[in-house]
């Protein structure tokens, strides 16, 4: 069985969330990589990068078409399982520019159903900086509900105002762990408490580790936890445990 | 032919320098002149190479001078070789000849490192004579200009054929040459080879195959071996390891060798095995012998350095991996040391004839076995020598990631026809069992990616004409293939860069722009944290950091490295030893020859437990420490014990045996657990042979292979020659890793959405040939069918030592990831208790 298949015979159980709190909100990190906000019936997802397969496909790189397929399918599973009343995507929903445009009409129709009786919020990134075309939603640069903000990509500060709540994507962060002579590297969550960045939710979707320089700019040296993604739950480790590739 | 007959001006030549003709050299212009491709198998020091060309010096000389003015005659013979540096060699020798003939005849080499103007020339005034590579004819044969390249094209000679077929290179040459004998009819080709098992298979693979089940051969012609190889089985004072690839028991003995010859030439089976043997001559060199190192991960300056004073004289010794196996002379070596398991006969005939070049003189050469399972494959294979038998493996099937490449190069070069190509390309030994299927899913997959879900018409990198015929949709397409053209998908490399310490202050940034070591392979170092220290060019480092494409190391300020090594055992044990090695165990008469420490043990096993038979399995049980062990003793080699562990553990896991990992090298295979396994498998709960089925190759397999790392990268070089990713190339790499989509990801879309697609076929054919060797496996396990033995024991048997003892060196399989993370994890609960 694959990954992907297990994955979606899990999501229809009821979903398990590790809680922590952000800003002073309870939040809960899902293994699939998607946050939920209980109090808000909100449930945020990050750099999904729909059509990057066709994106790629243009320059004449021909990767199996099926990335979003495979990325819809995950979302459905997640959204069956926690029936958000609103869904925030958090940038770089598509891989370029013209990618909603794009959208094979089994994909548009399967997203359309998915947006039904929902509250749908685009927020931009930099690989989609324009509202999607022919689908529903609103399209915003960054967006706040309450204490948290949510944007594509962080403010390059430490400490100040604007980063209190800050919930973001954009870096696709991912640890490695190493044991037994063996490393694992796994798509995380990483947080220091005030700040929340996302793992890339896109099939296609690689990962940056933790430990690279782009996340001094984000987090005090190693000061900042990260949840790593498993099968049904998420394995927490400080930052200083972590190894980089 | 008589030598009489060769014209003038080579007689004299041969006369000049003392010669005569050998029988095999006229033989061979004798065939050609006949137009009959033919295979030469003879050992080194036979003049092999001399022989390949005077065929065509003997017609270039017939053909007389080219008139002033008139364009050249395009190439008359190509020579192609697998190393670059064997090219260029032969360029060197082939000039005596031809200058002192005063023949009217153009050598050039054509290779990755010809400068573009000379490439560009070449193909519009060709040499007579070009010498190449796989990869070269690959590119030739994509230019549009290739048919008027090769339409004079008499003769192709095929240097150590033996190495190159059992590659994928061997497979896109074998795919060169059907267009080149299409392109240039009445081609003959020449194959030149040491001694092999099957020679038949080169003949079929020198010439055109017919459609039907007859097989069409090359002539053959054979020189027989020179002088029997004088071989001996070091005997050392010391005690003999049970385990481990270390050898440094016997650095002393091996030292005093050295001392007691000129040239002595150290081959070693693993990169770490040269580093360490390297490292422990120089702690012994009282006498500061000249003692080098050579192997593939070395900055190539370096590398140069040592093979010129190898040909130089100037060393007493080289330690050296296979970088230096192959090819070109390195002088008067007059002793050959094989350190570790020779791990099959005819490579170690090929090691052995390294030493003394010249026919009738007997090379020397000693074994040094490294533990008492490798005293037996040594014994065995000294054996296969004086009999004179070969273990090279047989004729590979072609690979299709391979054809794909092939085909956009065709279509790179003219409007391409699916069934004239199709009909060429079975006409190839490799590739004649082919069916027009498979065909027309690679060459789909080579237009549009080949995917059930068919949305990337538009994206076409080839567009089928209104004439039926294939042509590239756009000229990038053809920038694109040259860029990926060849075979060889390199481990992704890091650079090695010397830096000053950072341990002292540990905020100080690391220092840049050090001394550059080499090589190392991306994955060793993923797993090192900074302060761990390994052995590397002959001294211990410490790893500091990664920045870009470089690691940075520093030297470390210890003699022992934390990590031992950087790679396993390179070759796998081939079937032919395994068999001499089971055969030699289950016959205590055949002991006489093996050191009486050797001997003792097989006698104490014997007394203890039993001997393995012949034909069937022997699994023991016992318990130790709190654990219950199995251990069996297959001898397929470690590739297809790795297989097979995890297989059996997951069938142990499903029939709640509860096995906890197991560990695998050449010879036997462990796996533990919490259950008594005794117990489970004398009382007829859990029947030895629904364990070892044959069916454990379905199912189990295909749910492991889903999550394989050794499948993903399998799939990485797949996909790269394929050209469905793009090669990385140098001075790329800063944004390489960032921006490029990592394989396993594609891997894991392509498996769960399209199983069948042709990409995961090309890599399940890989798999199962070279990294999984399931078809070994599933030979074994046909061949134990009803003949396992078990014997359940009070502990550790003596023959089941050496394996035990790998346990903690070696990697242990069988956890899963999610349990090493949650180990950790809790790991640190504890910690932070505390």
């Amino acid at each position: 069985m694959s990954a992907l298949t297990s994955h979606l015979r899990n999501y229809t159980a009821a979903p398990v969330c590790h809680d922590i709190p952000i800003n002073g909100q309870l939040v809960g990190l899902h293994d699939s990589g998607v946050l939920w906000w209980p109090d808000e019936n909100t449930l945020v997802v990050a750099d999904m990068h729909l059509e990057k397969a066709s994106s790629y496909a243009r320059r004449g790189v021909l990767l199996p078409p099926y990335d979003t397929g495979a990325t819809l399918e995950k979302l459905a599973g997640v959204m069956d399982a926690f029936d958000p009343a609103r869904v925030i995507c958090l940038g770089d929903s598509f891989h370029d520019a013209k990618g909603s445009d794009r959208l094979p009409a089994p994909y548009r129709a399967m997203l359309s159903t998915l947006q039904l009786g929902r509250e749908w919020i685009w927020v931009t990134g930099n690989h989609d900086p324009v509202a999607p075309v022919r689908l529903c939603g609103e399209t915003v640069d960054e967006v706040s509900f309450g204490p948290l903000t949510f944007r594509h990509e962080p403010v390059e500060k430490i400490g100040s105002q604007e980063t209190q709540g800050e919930i973001c994507g954009h870096l696709h962060p991912a640890a490695r762990v190493r044991r037994f002579g063996r490393s694992i590297r796994r798509s995380c969550f990483a947080t220091d408490g005030t700040r929340l960045v996302l793992p890339a939710f896109g099939a296609l979707t690689g990962g940056l580790n933790v430990t690279d320089e782009a996340y001094s700019m984000i987090f005090r040296r190693r000061q900042f936890s990260v949840f790593l993604l498993g099968n049904d739950r998420l394995f927490p480790f400080t930052a200083s445990r972590l190894v980089g590739d | 032919m008589d030598a009489a007959h060769l014209p003038d001006r080579f007689q004299n030549w041969f006369a000049s320098r003392g010669w005569t003709p050998r029988a095999h050299q006229l033989q061979l212009i004798d065939h050609l002149s006949q137009g009959h491709s033919t295979l030469l198998i003879a050992p080194t020091g036979a003049g092999k190479t001399l022989a390949g060309f005077l065929p065509s010096l003997v017609e270039l000389e017939k053909r007389g001078k080219r008139k002033p003015g008139v364009a050249g005659n395009g190439i008359h013979t190509l020579y192609i070789s697998p190393l670059k540096a064997l090219a260029v060699d032969i360029a060197r020798n082939l000039e005596a000849p031809v200058t002192e003939m005063d023949l009217a005849v153009k050598v050039e080499t054509r290779t990755g490192d010809t400068p573009s103007h000379k490439r560009q020339r070449q193909k519009l005034n060709p040499p007579d004579i070009l010498l190449t590579t796989p990869e070269q004819i690959a590119l030739l044969l994509s230019d549009p200009a290739s048919a008027r390249l090769f339409a004079s094209l008499r003769t192709v000679i095929l240097d150590e054929l033996h190495a190159l077929v059992t590659s994928k290179r061997g497979d896109l040459l074998a795919l060169g040459l059907a267009r080149l004998r299409r392109l240039a009819p009445g081609l003959r080709t020449i194959g030149l080879s040491a001694t092999v098992a099957e020679p038949d298979d080169l003949r079929a693979y020198l010439v055109d195959q017919p459609d039907t089940e007859a097989r069409a051969l090359a002539h053959l012609v054979q020189v027989s071996g020179g002088a029997q190889p004088d071989i001996s089985i070091l005997d050392s004072e010391e005690r003999l390891p049970w385990s481990g690839h270390s050898s440094r028991y016997a650095i002393r003995d091996i030292y005093g060798l050295i001392k007691t010859h000129n040239v002595s030439l150290l081959f070693v089976n693993t990169r770490s095995q040269a580093e360490m043997v390297f490292q422990e001559l120089w702690r012994i060199n009282d006498e500061t012998l000249p003692i080098a190192l050579h192997h593939g991960s070395l900055d190539v300056g370096q590398r140069r350095r040592v093979e010129a004073a190898m040909a130089a004289g100037s060393l007493r010794a080289v330690v050296a991996t296979s970088s230096l196996d192959m090819g070109i002379d390195w002088g008067d070596i007059d002793l050959v040391i094989n350190i570790g398991a020779p791990k099959g006969a005819s490579r170690l005939a090929q090691r052995i004839g390294r030493a003394n070049h010249r026919m009738d003189e007997p090379s020397r050469a000693v074994l040094v076995p490294a533990n008492r399972f490798e005293v037996l494959e040594c014994q065995a294979a000294l054996s296969a020598s004086r009999r004179g038998e070969q273990d090279t493996p047989p004729l590979r099937n072609g690979a299709l990631d391979v054809l794909a490449q092939h085909l956009l190069g065709l279509a790179c070069a003219n409007p391409l026809d699916a069934l004239a190509t199709y009909e060429e390309i079975r006409s190839s030994q490799t590739y004649r069992y082919l069916d027009w299927e498979t065909f027309e899913k690679v060459l789909d997959f080579v237009a549009t990616g080949g995917y059930a879900l068919k949305t990337y018409e538009q994206y076409a990198k080839l567009r089928k004409g209104k004439d039926g015929l294939w042509r590239i949709a756009h000229p990038k397409i053809a920038q694109q293939y040259r860029l990926n053209v060849g075979t060889i998908v390199e481990a992704p490399m890091l650079k090695v860069r010397l830096v000053k310490s950072k341990a002292d202050g540990r905020r100080a940034p690391v220092g840049r722009g050090g001394r550059m070591l080499g090589e190392i392979e991306e994955y060793f170092i993923e797993q090192l944290a900074p302060g761990d220290t390994f052995l590397f060019g002959g001294e211990v480092l410490r790893f500091e950091a990664i920045r870009e494409s470089e690691a940075y190391v520093s030297r470390a300020k210890t003699d022992n490295p934390m990590i031992p090594s950087y790679m396993g055992g390179k070759f796998p044990l081939s079937t032919y030893l395994a068999a001499s090695v089971r055969a030699m165990l289950a016959d205590p008469e055949s002991w006489k020859e093996l050191p009486d420490q050797v001997r003792d043990w097989l006698e104490m096993q014997r007394e203890k437990s039993v001997l393995p038979r012949k034909d069937g399995l022997l699994v023991e049980t016992f318990p130790r420490a709190e654990k219950h062990y199995m251990v069996c003793y297959p001898f397929e080699g470690r590739l297809a014990h790795q297989t097979l562990g995890m297989l059996l553990t997951k069938r142990l896991e499903r029939l709640g045996a509860q096995p906890m990992g197991f560990v695998a090298n050449d010879y036997a295979l462990a796996v533990w657990g919490l259950r008594d396994l005794s117990l489970l498998f004398s009382s007829g709960r859990l029947p030895l042979d629904d364990l070892f089925e044959q069916d454990i190759l379905g199912d189990d397999l295909d749910a492991w292979l889903a999550e394989s790392s050794l499948m993903k990268r399998t799939f990485r070089n797949c996909a790269v020659i394929a050209g469905l990713i793009e090669r990385r190339h140098p001075g790329q790499e800063k944004t390489g890793r960032q921006v490029t989509v990592s394989s396993d990801l594609i891997y894991d879309v392509l498996r769960a959405h399209e199983p069948d697609h042709i990409l995961l076929k090309a890599t399940w054919n890989d798999a199962a040939e070279g990294l999984l060797d399931i078809s070994r496996l599933g030979e074994l396990l046909a061949r134990i069918k009803g003949r396992i033995t078990h014997t359940g024991l009070p502990h550790v048997s003596p023959l089941a030592v050496p394996i035990l003892l790998e346990i903690g060196k070696e990697p242990v399989y069988g956890e899963a990831m999610d349990t090493i993370l949650e180990e950790a994890a809790q790991e640190l609960v504890l910690e932070a208790l505390e």
